[in-house]
């Protein structure tokens, strides 16, 4: 039997795992580059301030990476908690890529960290330089191999569905890896942590410059995380555009959602800049439009079109009519799989199988045989994901990425060409626009998957079908421990992060200052 | 179709490499854990345990992500219906293994007494109960877990929480702690100085006569328990759902392959002998054959249940055909001949840059030089 409350917290429970684990991540993926970059010009100079760059952001490194582990475990096990069917029906395929990043990526981010932090006295420079290396490859190929297992659910690629087994199959790995979908999302993604990771260093550098400390390191840290800066946020507002473009084949519903776009219109369709989407009236209550520029932006071409929210759902319930006997054949071959007449009514029904499934949900005793045309109409429906959130969560982060750009445009300027810490006002910007790479990613976040619904695999399979069995009590308790526990991390996560910042990097005319606090600890 | 066969063969096979895997390394890491506070009695020594496997913890603890991501791409059902059936148990072992991570990173972050204190007791129990949640599994496995599936193939699960905590679990769930008390003890000698090194020993000599003793038990108990027979299923070189065979019940089934094949006797031997020699070699203080013994010992141990089981893997004691086996429960071929191919290649890297790691971290750890890094934890 199939509880909305047990869906409903199902996915709220994992969308507040998922953007909490993705606090942690962007910074990971970025800053482990820039501090390779800050190594790799202290082992060429031999400069000590190069050394001493790379120690103290190495330290706020470590105090975000460990949250990031810790709420990644959290991750790989929730498929199998509170998604068994999803999990079941597509580990053959989405587990394949979650496998083989523990294999070939996590041991390698894991491994080196350790030897990044202990292994100072023990490895050479080059030698140490090499480690460091391996953990930003290691974690940028964790991030590869996540993107490709969630560009399955977006574009399931390379996948069959195989009745004799009652879940999809590989049928191409290649055609799973190489899916567009994954490698636009890939660079994407990772391109926004090396965002986040400037912000986040422009940030801290530029509040050392208005205090006056640390100047040496502020200084050089702010021109590196600039440069990195610029062409980062450059990067991922192209990868950005190529996934709308691949993104909007793939998924038109999502991109209708993202555009609010209810009507199909006749070719230039105008874009909607802003809008007040109501989903009740199936409108806009109000639009700013740009015309011409929405085919322009999707289909890079003038006379191209987009289908809008009224002929979406016109296909969804013609879907849904062919999907129906695939469900019922499907019923049949579990009993006998050797039914024959069943697998060829199953085969002739096969690629609208997800659309049988998604109107089960509405169906008596979710016998599909017994779907009426308001059923069908119902699941139709649903089809189009919530417009309001994605159309809004696209927005800022798309305005958020270009405010990014046109800061570390001026920051590469002010810093290559001016003394930027004369330019107080500039400076006190970039401590307040730390929050803003991380509100983007999560918005990113957002716009992918709630622009998913109503799928888990997209026209394969339903979310309402690929809960766990459990009980709304059982689901509230986990969703409690989790609120309860990730609060409790943050704060401590905060406190530390601020208080590692407020002490700053260890300079060599000062003893360290937990050299007071051992010997506290001592005496005690 | 022969090709499937064996694939669906190897993986159990390797199924065994991982938990064999996740139980040495991650167990070593949580036995260290729960002796914590027992070993170190000052702030200092509590440091210098820590950071014995300071540089390790992480990359130990893949194998317990990698075991979670393999048997998702192996055996999508096992994995489905086993974390979800033991729910509130799984969430158990998550919110204690989440802390893990900031109990060694934030740790010594803070001069506080009172702040590090409370981190010792969350290493203790981030420790001890994901190790006896991960026995306690084991053992409710081999009882049969009370699950069964629908016509597409939806499991539901029919048990409580707490029957998941009867005796032969629980027994289960102490020698898992005993064996990774023993393995922590062992790299702690290895890696420390007096007084460390002897209140490591006495526990690790302890832990592993305790782990002797309770293989026993549990070998006992399993030789006349109510266990799961094949009587009827499809060609195992089919792909297969398991709603197309029927298993029976019978007592004492988990040594019929015992019985056919005696020069399996082996495997429970070894961890006799693992064990045993291991815990004579901790007392001699010689604590890295006293590892290895230990390693020889948990390949024993989790050799044994897989040779007493095959081929099921996940019996379900609500409806028995239900029974997720070998045979019905693999991914497909395409599937399991990918990953293989990939362990094939990066299986080795792993091990080669992990003994790596291992040897440029080799010594012992010492107060003053933990206090003299100030990275160290």
């Amino acid at each position: 039997m199939v509880n909305d409350t047990v869906v409903d917290l199902s996915r709220l429970q994992f969308a507040a795992t998922a953007l909490y684990h993705f606090l942690f991540v962007p910074l990971t993926l970025g800053l482990s580059f820039l501090l390779a970059a800050m190594e790799t010009v202290y082992v060429v100079t031999g400069r000590d301030i190069y050394r001493q760059m790379t120690r103290f952001w190495g330290k706020l490194f470590l105090i975000n990476f460990a949250l990031g582990v810790a709420t990644g475990l959290t991750m790989e096990f929730q498929f199998g908690t509170n998604w068994s069917y999803y999990s079941s029906f597509v580990g053959d395929t989405f587990g394949t890529p979650l496998a083989i990043e523990g294999l070939m990526a996590f041991f390698m981010e894991s491994t080196f960290v350790g030897l990044m932090v202990f292994g100072w006295e023990r490895l050479s420079k080059a030698q140490h330089l090499i480690v460091t290396y391996f953990v930003a490859l290691g974690s940028n190929l964790s991030a590869l191999w996540i993107l490709i297992a969630n560009a399955f659910m977006q574009d399931p690629r390379g996948a069959y569905f195989n009745p004799l087994t009652m879940r999809m199959e590989l049928e191409s790995f290649l055609a799973m890896l190489f899916s567009p979908d994954a490698q636009s999302k890939f660079v994407h993604t990772s391109i926004a942590g090396y965002v986040t990771a400037a912000m986040f260093v422009c940030g801290v550098s530029a509040f050392y410059m208005l205090r006056g400390r640390h100047m040496e390191l502020a200084r050089r840290s702010f021109r590196i995380a600039a440069l990195f800066g610029v062409f980062s946020t450059a990067g991922v507002i192209t990868l950005g555009d190529a996934l709308g473009f691949v993104g909007g084949h793939e998924q038109p519903t999502k991109l209708a959602a993202m555009e609010g776009l209810w009507r199909t219109e006749k070719a230039p369709m105008a874009l909607n800049v802003i809008a007040f989407p109501s989903h009740e009236q199936r409108r806009n209550l109000w639009a700013l439009q740009i015309p011409a520029a929405l085919s322009l932006l999707v289909t890079h071409s003038l006379d191209g079109t987009v289908p809008g929210a009224d002929v979406l759902t016109q296909r969804a319930a013609e879907r849904i009519r062919g999907g129906i006997p695939a469900v019922e054949a499907l019923k049949r071959l579990s009993a006998n799989p050797g039914d024959a007449q069943a697998l060829a009514q199953f085969q002739a029904h096969e690629k609208d199988l997800g659309y049988g499934l998604l109107v089960a949900r509405y169906a008596p005793d979710q016998d599909v045989s017994k779907v009426g045309s308001a059923e069908i109409d119902k699941a139709a429906a649903d089809a189009l994901p919530p417009v309001w959130p994605v159309f809004w969560s696209f927005r800022i982060m798309v305005g958020l990425g270009l405010l990014m750009l046109a800061y570390f445009v001026l920051a590469v300027i002010y810093t290559l060409f001016d003394r930027v810490e004369r330019r107080r006002t500039f400076l006190r910007l970039a401590v307040f626009a730390i929050p803003l790479p991380w509100i983007a990613c999560e918005m990113g976040w957002l716009v992918a998957e709630i622009g998913r619904q109503p799928w888990t695999v997209y026209e394969v399979l339903p979310t309402w079908l690929s809960v766990s069995t459990h009980s709304v009590a059982y689901m509230a308790f986990s969703l409690s421990g989790f609120l309860l526990l990730y609060t409790v991390f943050i704060l401590i996560e905060l406190y530390l992060m601020v208080r590692a910042v407020r002490q700053g990097p260890d300079e060599p005319d000062h003893p360290p200052r937990h050299a007071a606090a051992v010997a506290s600890l001592r005496a005690a | 179709m022969e090709a499937y066969l064996v694939l669906k063969v190897v993986w159990w096979l390797l199924l065994g490499v991982l938990l064999i895997g996740l139980a040495v390394m991650v167990g070593m890491d949580m036995g260290v854990g729960t002796i914590l506070r027992y070993v170190g009695r000052t702030d200092a020594e509590r440091r210098v345990a820590l950071n014995i496997i300071g540089p390790h913890w992480d990359g130990n603890q893949v194998w317990f992500v990698l075991g979670g991501g393999a048997i998702f791409a192996a055996w999508p059902l096992v994995y489905a219906t086993a974390f979800s059936g033991f729910y509130v148990v799984m969430l158990l072992l998550l919110w204690s293994m989440i802390v893990r991570p900031l109990g060694f990173e934030y740790r010594s972050k803070l001069a506080s007494a009172r702040w590090r204190n409370a981190w010792d007791w969350a290493l203790f129990v981030s420790g001890f109960v994901p190790m006896l949640v991960f026995g306690a599994a084991i053992g409710n496995i081999l009882r049969g877990v009370p699950f069964q599936f629908s016509w597409n193939m939806t499991s539901t699960y029919a048990g409580s929480f707490l029957a998941l905590f009867n005796p032969f679990a629980i027994l289960c769930g102490l020698l898992s702690v005993a064996m990774a008390v023993y393995m922590g003890a062992a790299i702690l000698m290895n890696g420390a100085e007096e007084p460390i090194q002897s209140r490591a020993r006495s526990l690790g000599v302890w832990a592993g006569v305790a782990a002797l003793v309770l293989f026993t038990l549990g070998g006992i108990w399993v030789s006349s328990a109510d266990a799961y027979q094949l009587l009827r299923a499809p060609d195992p070189a089919l792909p297969q759902t398991p709603l197309q065979q029927t298993v029976e019940r019978v007592a004492g089934a988990w040594l019929g392959n015992f019985r056919s094949h005696s020069l399996l006797w082996l495997v429970p031997a070894s961890a006799y002998v693992g064990s045993a020699l291991g815990a004579w070699a901790l007392f001699k203080r010689r604590s890295l054959l006293g590892w290895w013994l230990g390693a020889l010992a948990w390949i024993g141990i989790i050799g044994t249940v897989g040779a007493a089981m095959f081929p099921f893997m996940l019996p379900s004691s609500t409806v028995p055909s239900h029974s997720l086996t070998v045979w019905n429960a693999s991914s497909s071929q395409r599937t399991l001949a990918w990953m293989l191919g990939f362990t094939l290649v990066f299986m080795p890297l792993v091990v080669w840059y992990t003994s790596w790691a291992f040897w440029v971290m080799r010594g012992k750890v010492t107060v003053q030089r933990v206090e003299a890094d100030e990275h160290a934890y």
